[in-house]
């Protein structure tokens, strides 16, 4: 195959991977009542219908402090779960691996229906703590992903040299190691937000009578398609987007951390 | 003229009976060492040698499994080595990426709680030093290896160590750099008269920095002395072959004065041993020229060097040597009949 | 604290959590499924055809979307690996974009552009192609070029970093034999990029097994998948012993793939 016939594939599956992103937009800006495509004329009003319906409000701001809550969790628990992975020496690490990393394998459906059920005997379905806790289970395995990259790559002479230079254990973490390790915090933090913030399986089960934003998403495509979701979807591609620049900025390079 | 930092409190370093294993491999087996205020002690090996493991329970960073380490005759072994106040030079010298030049520096004096004030002049003064004033608010990363030596090097020094610690800090240089850096950090040791330990696998480096140097090879210090001493009179077959180039033998003393090698061919040579002992021959190979003892023999393979000519010389009586002459008049080519002479004086016997 | 228990510590409070709301409850639910000491929910999940169909669904329609995965993905992953980093990093942007956005917009999306009324049907419609709207939602299409957009980056990411470790002096050194490019691809590209081929088409394999979103949507109830069906048992029939026996079933298919594959890998590497 010749290098224009890849590049021209290439541009097909490219435009098969966008197209769904793109149509959206449209959709969202359009002034009928139904899906009409294209769009017979401009209009803001799916916009303000998600705005002024405090029921979509709700879900997104429910969604929105369980997926910070979900990021700062899975940090607090997953960068020193790396540290152990990445730096420790004892009996039994490869298992400590294997079930950091489970989440992302056992089939989310699985740890739906699991929690599901311990949840309803511990009468914690419908709290945004029980959501934040599940949530931060399926989020683990991508910070420890991220962290355990970037731990692996850090020199550990700096340490040595901090050490060397008078810093205790304690002063060593805070001014050397955490400040290199940044951009990967950054990008882990920001992978268990969306991880948490898109996530829809577990809130089908866990969120009760209290809808998160992909939940009241769900339902609604469901029952009726009109063009909010398309307006919702705008914003949801537009914060994805925010986040992965985010991330290109300030964090370690999603492609480094994939492989 | 920059001025000397103030309070310096260089001190003596005594290692005894340094033992180290890393499962299988025995990294430190008995190392002992003395090394005086003021000194600057080279420790000479190659690779896998146990001169890094030595560096890094000196520094603190290993704990051996026996032996202590002395400062001034404080047992610090189990001392961490934060508390330690050693400065360290690493081989890539592990400049926090993150801080400026000035934050690097600052950095010792700040984990000692050293006043602001007193941090900027102590800074400044051993920028100086290095001479990189200017430099205060540039990145590592905008530095050239050289200038970040000098930045390692005056972290390692700015809070007036004990000790000072060198692990290769020569190697990522080029040639010409690595030159001037060695002359620089003994003029710096010299004036501050610190005690510094320097760690390299390179000889020639070793013999133009040292006052003394310490060759090791398996995790045992193989010979303790000044430069000249290590080059002239080694004391085994390895210290003979790992610094500079030589020409070795073994043989058994047959009459005083007389060595005879392996092979039969009998050398006149100055040296202690017995009859019937056997003992290590070694000839340099640019001490050849006129003298008693005369080999006869065929090049093999000539090499123009420059200042000199390399010859391998496979002579009549069985032997090879290496030898080195003047580069003087056309290069022999191999084939050519020579003979080369060596004095009694000049042959080093062990 | 002992060197034999070096930095352990920390592991301490992320394993608590996931043994307390993972391993525990996972444990307890597959524990329903054999409640009275019985096999017979898994004799009626192995047993009945209704259910046998689902099983067969799940892995066929696996086994599509893997296979359609590799078809895209490695020309995509390949041309990523080998362009310039300029155009690397557009590249990547285009195809992180669709990883990040929420799975529901993608599928919401699908159902715009694929249903009855979608975008498709009204262009050909409009254009005169078809004279009646084709069926592209709600059937076995549907739920396979859904699964397919949510899948193909997964593959796409490791035939990229598979294709990067290939050492380019290699090709360099079969095209100075005179190797066509046709050639370089079957004889250097193809057999040094095959760990980065299996490791994709295992990780789209064992997601699709689980997937319930886009089947859900984009099935309309007539392609069942496994996930799907776990789901109606809890929501629907509240039959918590049976949906336990599927879910051991799934993750036994799941675990199973996944140790094949691993003792697959580490044979090929030894």
């Amino acid at each position: 195959m010749s290098r224009r016939a890849l590049v021209v594939a290439c541009t097909a599956i490219y435009i098969f991977l966008m197209l769904p992103l793109l149509v959206v937009f449209p959709i969202s800006l359009s002034s009928a009542a139904y899906m009409q495509f294209p769009p017979p004329g401009f209009s803001w009003q799916w916009y303000e219908r998600y705005l002024d319906d405090p029921q979509w409000i709700d879900a997104t701001v429910r969604s929105l402090y369980v997926a910070v809550a979900t990021a700062i969790l899975a940090l607090a628990l997953g960068v020193p779960l790396a540290f152990s992975l990445v730096r420790g020496k004892f009996p039994g690490r490869w298992l400590v691996d294997r079930i950091a990393l489970a989440p992302l394998i056992v089939p989310t459906i699985i740890v739906s229906v699991a929690v599901y059920g311990l949840f309803a005997k511990l009468k914690l379905i419908g709290e945004w703590y029980g959501l934040v806790i599940a949530h931060t289970v399926l989020a683990l395995p991508f910070v420890v992903l991220v962290m355990s990259a970037g731990l692996r790559d850090f020199d550990r002479a700096l340490e040595q040299a901090a050490e060397g230079l008078g810093a205790s254990r304690a002063r060593t973490l805070l001014k050397i190691t955490l400040p290199l390790l940044r951009p990967s915090l950054v990008s882990a933090g920001l992978l268990a937000f969306i991880s948490s913030f898109d996530e829809l399986v577990v809130a089908l089960f866990l969120a009760g009578p209290n809808m998160t934003l992909p939940k009241k998403m769900f339902d609604n495509i469901l029952m009726e398609i009109d063009p909010t979701i398309a307006a919702v979807s705008v914003m949801q591609i537009l914060l994805v987007s925010v986040v992965l620049i985010l991330i290109g900025r300030f964090g370690r390079g999603l492609s480094n951390s994939a492989r | 003229m920059a001025t000397r930092p103030t309070g310096l409190k260089a001190a003596d370093l005594k290692v005894s009976g340094l033992q180290k294993r890393y499962g299988d491999v025995v990294a430190l087996d008995g190392v002992s060492l003395d090394i005086a205020s003021g000194e600057l002690l080279t420790i000479l090996g190659p690779s896998g040698s146990g001169k890094t493991t030595l560096l890094k329970v000196v520094a603190g960073f290993e704990k051996p499994d026996a032996g202590d380490v002395r400062i001034d005759g404080a047992d610090i072994t189990a001392l961490p080595p934060a508390r330690r106040d050693i400065g360290m030079v690493f081989q890539h010298y592990a400049l926090f990426p993150h801080l400026t030049v000035r934050a690097n520096v600052a950095f010792p004096l700040e984990m000692r709680n050293v006043p602001r004030a007193e941090i900027d002049k102590r800074v400044s003064e051993t920028l100086q030093l290095v001479e990189l004033g200017g430099y205060e608010q540039r990145l590592p990363k905008q530095l050239s290896g050289g200038q970040q030596q000098r930045v390692a090097l005056a972290r390692a020094i700015v809070f007036n160590p004990r000790l000072l610690l060198l692990d290769e800090p020569f190697g990522a240089l080029d040639r010409k750099l690595r030159e001037t850096m060695q002359l620089e950090v003994r003029r710096l040791q010299r004036r501050l008269g610190l005690t510094t330990i320097f760690i390299t696998h390179d000889q020639e480096e070793a013999l133009v920095l040292s006052d003394r140097i310490a060759v090791m090879n398996k995790g045992r210090i193989q010979q303790v002395a000044t430069t000249t001493e290590i080059y002239e009179r080694p004391a085994n077959d390895f210290v003979a072959d790992f610094v500079g180039e030589s020409n070795i033998f073994h043989g058994t003393v047959t009459e005083p004065g007389v060595v005879s090698l392996e092979g039969g061919r009998r050398l006149f040579a100055n040296h202690s041993g017995k009859v019937g002992q056997r003992m290590g021959v070694l000839m340099r190979p640019e001490r050849f020229g006129r003298g008693t003892n005369v080999f006869a023999g065929e090049v093999k393979e000539a090499v123009y060097l420059g200042v000199s000519f390399k010859l391998r010389i496979a002579c009549d009586d069985g032997l090879e040597l290496i030898v080195r002459q003047p580069a003087r008049g056309p290069l022999p080519a191999p084939g050519t009949r020579v003979n080369v002479a060596i004095e009694p004086e000049d042959i080093h016997v062990f | 604290m002992s060197s034999r228990w070096l930095g352990a510590w920390p592991a301490i409070p992320a394993l608590l959590l996931l043994f307390v709301f993972f391993l525990y409850p996972v444990v307890r639910m597959l524990g329903f499924s054999i409640e009275g000491g019985t096999l017979d929910w898994y004799t009626k999940a192995l047993g009945e055809s209704l259910y046998l169909q689902v099983f067969w669904n799940t892995f066929e329609i696996a086994f599509w979307v893997t296979l359609i995965c590799l078809l895209l993905g490695y020309p995509l992953g390949f041309l990523l690996a080998t362009t310039t980093p300029g155009w690397a990093t557009v590249g990547f942007i285009f195809v992180l974009l669709p990883l990040w956005t929420s799975v529901l917009v993608r599928t919401y999306a699908w159902m715009v552009l694929l249903g009855r009324n979608g975008v498709f049907n009204r262009m050909m419609l409009e254009a005169g192609l078809i004279s009646d709207p084709v069926p592209m939602l709600n059937n076995f299409s549907g739920v396979l070029i859904g699964m397919v957009h949510v899948l193909l980056p997964y593959m796409v990411l490791p035939i990229y970093g598979a294709v990067r470790r290939v050492d380019p002096a290699l090709v360099s050194a079969a095209e100075g034999l005179g190797a066509s490019n046709s050639r370089i691809f079957r004889r250097v590209y193809l057999p040094l990029t095959l760990p980065g081929i299996f490791a994709g088409s295992v990780i789209v394999f064992v997601l699709s097994l689980g997937f319930f979103i886009t089947p859900a949507l984009l099935g309309g109830g007539r392609v069942v998948m496994l996930a799907v069906m776990i789901e109606q048992q809890i929501h629907q029939t509240l039959n918590w012993p049976f949906a336990a026996a599927l879910s051991a079933v799934l993750l036994v298919f799941t675990l199973a793939v996944y140790a094949a594959a691993q003792r697959f890998t580490r044979s090929a590497d030894a």
